[in-house]
């Protein structure tokens, strides 16, 4: 009786691992875990000075931008085995290019805007689009390699923003500005969750309500195919990179908001790398195909979980990346297709054994 | 030196995992002659290449090479080519970003007293070798100025200089224009004067004729004969690789269904695609089933892909239905009623990794428009009554495509046609690698449809399938629409003018 509800528990245990969101569930409880040993406070959530304070509140509100990134950049890497690796350079772009509207060119600091606020952040990730549109052209027009055709950005988009901003930091000294980034008066959760879960929920909409999900994934498996049963493989390829440039306008924003100013040097830097980590800790695959957009976004929280976790265990700034990087490679590694063919042929090897005893 | 022997294969037998490639498999290849070898797709010819170049090991059998006493095994490309056995393909395997000289010379570069790679001397050598072979082209360019066919005679080049005896030539015209080619026999001829002996593998039968000297037939991985040019006419060339003996062909009486309509259904005038296919004329008639016939290379694939809007046509009007269609891709296409299954199902027909239901609904979808998705309960409607009614083995509607059988694949991709209602559908080469229970399936099918009111254009390599299934056959030659056969068919009509030139 007991062997026989011991094989049940089993068996749903074999259910659940098998699930395509196990790995990625699995590896963010894990880092999480480490805390519940190491620091007990982890986990406590207080209210103070009216708002939310707590290490799972930081999680959710600093991992927002590498979240929203991780969005566009599934479908970029679905739809064209390809990563865009600009939009860290396009968030700085946006962020200059809102600022630099608001205060007015030239402007390094103002109390006073020189346009609607709204038209300002609306500007920004327009422009976040317009990268958007320069790559995609690039890739599904010109068939330019995406890492050699978002290199262009990558390296002109930051350049572009600090001739925006006249060289300098543009401050917004304009109080309704920090909203964005931090809480709005009388909210007590960040606003920036509000904004990631606006952007998830866009884009899950688009891809649940149209078959613009099913066109992505098969123009990433087969583009030939796709071509000659009717779809339009570049057009999808273009809108993928134009959603990613919007995506990275809005974390650009978020980012800006958060230092009430546009840094061009430091906003988004190296976010694209985080960008895609994300969507390879959520399980996808980089030769595109198939993809899992829930499991990028909880990527995009496992690495923030990692980085608060270590700032919580007091490692200091210089040696995090050192931590982070060996995290990193184990649950790359654990995810790996070699590692679950091992897996497997274990399990499997275990069952042909039990089968030579019985023939026996 | 005529009948000196170079080089023998014999009883060589080769299995891949659940295939017999080849099954006691010999040739002979003389000093100063070019060999032809032939065989339809899947015949083993590739295999025999590789197999005597050293990429695959073979398990029974014995290669004989002039100048050894003992049988020779070569274990990998580079031992053969030590041995004397060159092989260029159709696909240049040299450095397109060096210059001719080097590609002529690299590896084993002349080198000066310092160790220093000679130029002059180098690019002097290859001057010399390709005036010998009257090749006129400048050493010192960079390769990729050149044309494909030069590119090939520099490949060639190289392997005479290497001291080769003999060179095998994997396909080497299917790229190239009339012009290179006739460049490329003139250097095969010069050649065979040296004493060299060439293995020539092409699916083109006038260029057979054009230069070779004997003839090797494969057929589903056995040897078919060996005959001498003269002795071969080309019927009967085309009947020892599709396997039918000429004198006991059965007349089979076509059951296809004779349609009775006369409305035109699609109707193509002078359309045609620079490189694959020479303009062609062609109408159908609504319920009709027309056969598209010829070897394989001959342009069948072209031409219906470019009936289809594939490939762009370049030339020539389209008329579906009465009105012109300018389809500038495949979605114009489907939108006007047609519908294309490919002849290369993993490449241009199945999306693997999605499941059937998904891969069955995709063009109905693609035809809608991205934003009028059809509801998930009406797609599970499509795909279970098409799973049932084609009988598509399938564990459930979501299993992803790629587990299922050739067969199965193939049905689903006719259920994604069929769902889009087509008027006018093309097959080319359904029933590829499907076993005999399905392909009759598919050509009662066909019929089926046809008596339906849909046109149908069908694409097989095996003649009897057509004669039953068709009321016409366009037969297709080297690139080339050559005619129609209409009234009575047979499988000896068929092979004759697939065949063409002087006989009958």
């Amino acid at each position: 009786m007991s062997s026989q509800k011991w094989g049940a528990v089993v068996g749903f245990l074999k259910r659940v691992v098998k699930m395509k969101m196990f790995l990625p569930f699995f590896c963010l409880i894990l880092v999480l875990l480490i805390n519940l040993i190491k620091s007990p406070g982890f986990f406590s959530i207080d209210i103070k000075n009216g708002v939310l304070f707590g290490r799972l509140i930081d999680i959710l509100n600093r991992g927002s931008e590498i979240a929203i990134l991780a969005v566009g950049q599934t479908l970029v890497i679905a739809v064209s085995a390809g990563t865009d690796i600009s939009v860290g350079s396009v968030m700085s772009l946006s962020a200059c290019f809102c600022c630099m509207s608001l205060a007015g060119y030239g402007v390094s600091s103002t109390n006073t805007l020189a346009i609607p606020m709204i038209l300002g952040i609306l500007g920004g990730i327009l422009m976040g689009g317009i990268c958007g549109v320069f790559n995609g052209t690039l890739v599904s027009k010109l068939k330019i390699q995406p890492m050699v055709a978002t290199l262009i950005l990558f390296t002109a988009a930051r350049a572009i923003g600090l001739l925006l901003c006249n060289n300098q930091i543009t401050y917004i000294r304009y109080e309704p500005y920090k909203y964005l980034g931090n809480f709005i008066p009388g909210c007590p959760i960040p606003t920036s969750i509000f904004v990631t879960a606006g952007v998830i929920l866009v884009v899950a909409i688009l891809l649940k309500k149209t078959s613009l999900g099913l066109y992505i994934q098969s123009v990433g498996i087969n583009k030939r195919a796709a071509r000659l049963l009717g779809i339009n493989s570049s057009k999808i390829i273009f809108l993928c990179y134009v959603i990613c440039g919007l995506c990275a306008g809005v974390a650009g924003i978020v980012a800006s908001s958060r230092i009430y100013s546009a840094d061009a040097n430091n906003i988004g830097l190296t976010f694209e790398l985080d960008a895609i980590l994300a969507v390879a800790l959520g399980g996808n695959s980089m030769a595109g195909g198939k993809f899992n957009l829930a499991g990028s976004i909880i990527g995009a929280y496992t690495i923030q979980a990692i980085t608060t976790t270590l700032f919580a265990m007091g490692v200091s700034t210089d040696q995090a990346p050192v931590v982070k990087a060996i995290i990193v490679i184990l649950i790359v590694a654990l995810q790996a297709p070699v590692f679950k063919t091992w897996f497997a042929n274990r399990s499997l090897k275990g069952k042909s054994q039990v089968k030579e005893t019985v023939g026996a | 030196m005529e009948d000196q022997i170079l080089l023998t294969m014999r009883g060589v037998s080769k299995t891949f995992p659940g295939v017999k490639a080849l099954d006691n498999v010999s040739i002979t290849l003389r000093k100063g002659e070019i060999h032809a070898l032939m065989g339809e797709n899947g015949a083993g010819k590739s295999t025999l290449i590789k197999v005597l170049t050293g990429v695959h090991a073979f398990e029974e059998g014995e290669i004989r090479l002039d100048g050894f006493d003992e049988p020779i095994i070569n274990h990998t490309p580079i031992e053969a080519q030590k041995r004397g056995i060159v092989t260029v393909y159709q696909e240049v395997n040299l450095c397109p970003n060096l210059s001719v000289a080097e590609n002529l010379f690299i590896g084993r570069e002349p080198k000066t007293k310092l160790g220093y790679i000679d130029w002059r001397k180098m690019n002097k050598l290859s001057r010399e070798l390709l005036k010998r072979l009257d090749i006129d082209v400048d050493v010192t360019q960079t390769l990729e100025n050149y044309s494909l066919a030069i590119q090939q005679m520099v490949a060639i080049a190289r392997a005479v200089d290497m001291d080769c005896k003999a060179l095998i030539l994997d396909e080497p015209t299917s790229s190239l224009d009339e012009n290179e080619v006739s460049k490329l026999f003139v250097l095969m001829r010069h050649l065979r004067e040296k004493g060299v002996g060439i293995i020539f593998v092409t699916h083109f039968l006038e260029q057979v004729y054009a230069v070779c000297d004997r003839i090797t037939v494969l057929r589903n991985g056995e040897f078919a004969g060996e005959y001498t040019v003269a002795e071969m006419p080309r019927f009967k060339l085309v009947a020892t690789m599709l396997g039918k003996d000429v004198d006991d062909l059965d007349s089979i009486k076509p059951e296809g269904c004779e349609s009775n309509c006369d409305e035109i259904a699609v109707e193509a005038v002078g359309l045609g695609h620079k490189g694959t296919i020479k303009p062609f004329d062609f109408h159908i008639r609504k319920g009709e089933v027309v056969g598209v016939t010829g070897l394989l290379g001959s342009g069948r694939t072209e031409m219906v892909r470019c009936l289809y809007g594939a490939d762009h046509a370049q030339s020539g009007t389209l008329k579906m239905k009465g009105k012109v269609l300018k389809a500038k891709a495949p979605i114009d296409s489907i939108k006007s009623g047609m519908g294309y299954l490919p002849d290369d199902r993993k490449a241009d027909g199945l999306i693997s990794e999605l499941s059937v239901r998904e891969n069955i609904v995709l063009a109905l979808q693609a035809r809608q428009g991205v934003f009028k998705t059809l509801p998930l309960a009406k797609q599970y409607e499509l795909a279970d009554s098409f799973i049932e009614m084609l009988h598509i083995k399938t564990a459930t509607r979501e299993t992803p495509v790629s587990q299922l059988s050739g067969g199965n694949q193939q049905k689903v991709i006719l259920a994604r046609w069929l769902c889009t209602h087509p008027d006018f559908l093309i097959l080319d080469e359904p029933t590829r690698g499907i076993d005999i229970g399905t392909k009759t399936e598919f050509q009662k099918l066909i019929l089926k449809f046809a008596s339906e009111g849909m046109s149908v254009v069908f694409i097989s390599s095996e003649i009897e399938e057509m004669l039953r299934t068709c009321t016409r056959m366009c037969v297709m030659r080297d690139g080339e629409k050559v005619g129609e056969i209409d009234g009575e068919m047979t499988q000896e009509i068929v092979m004759s003018a697939i065949a063409g030139g002087e006989e009958k």
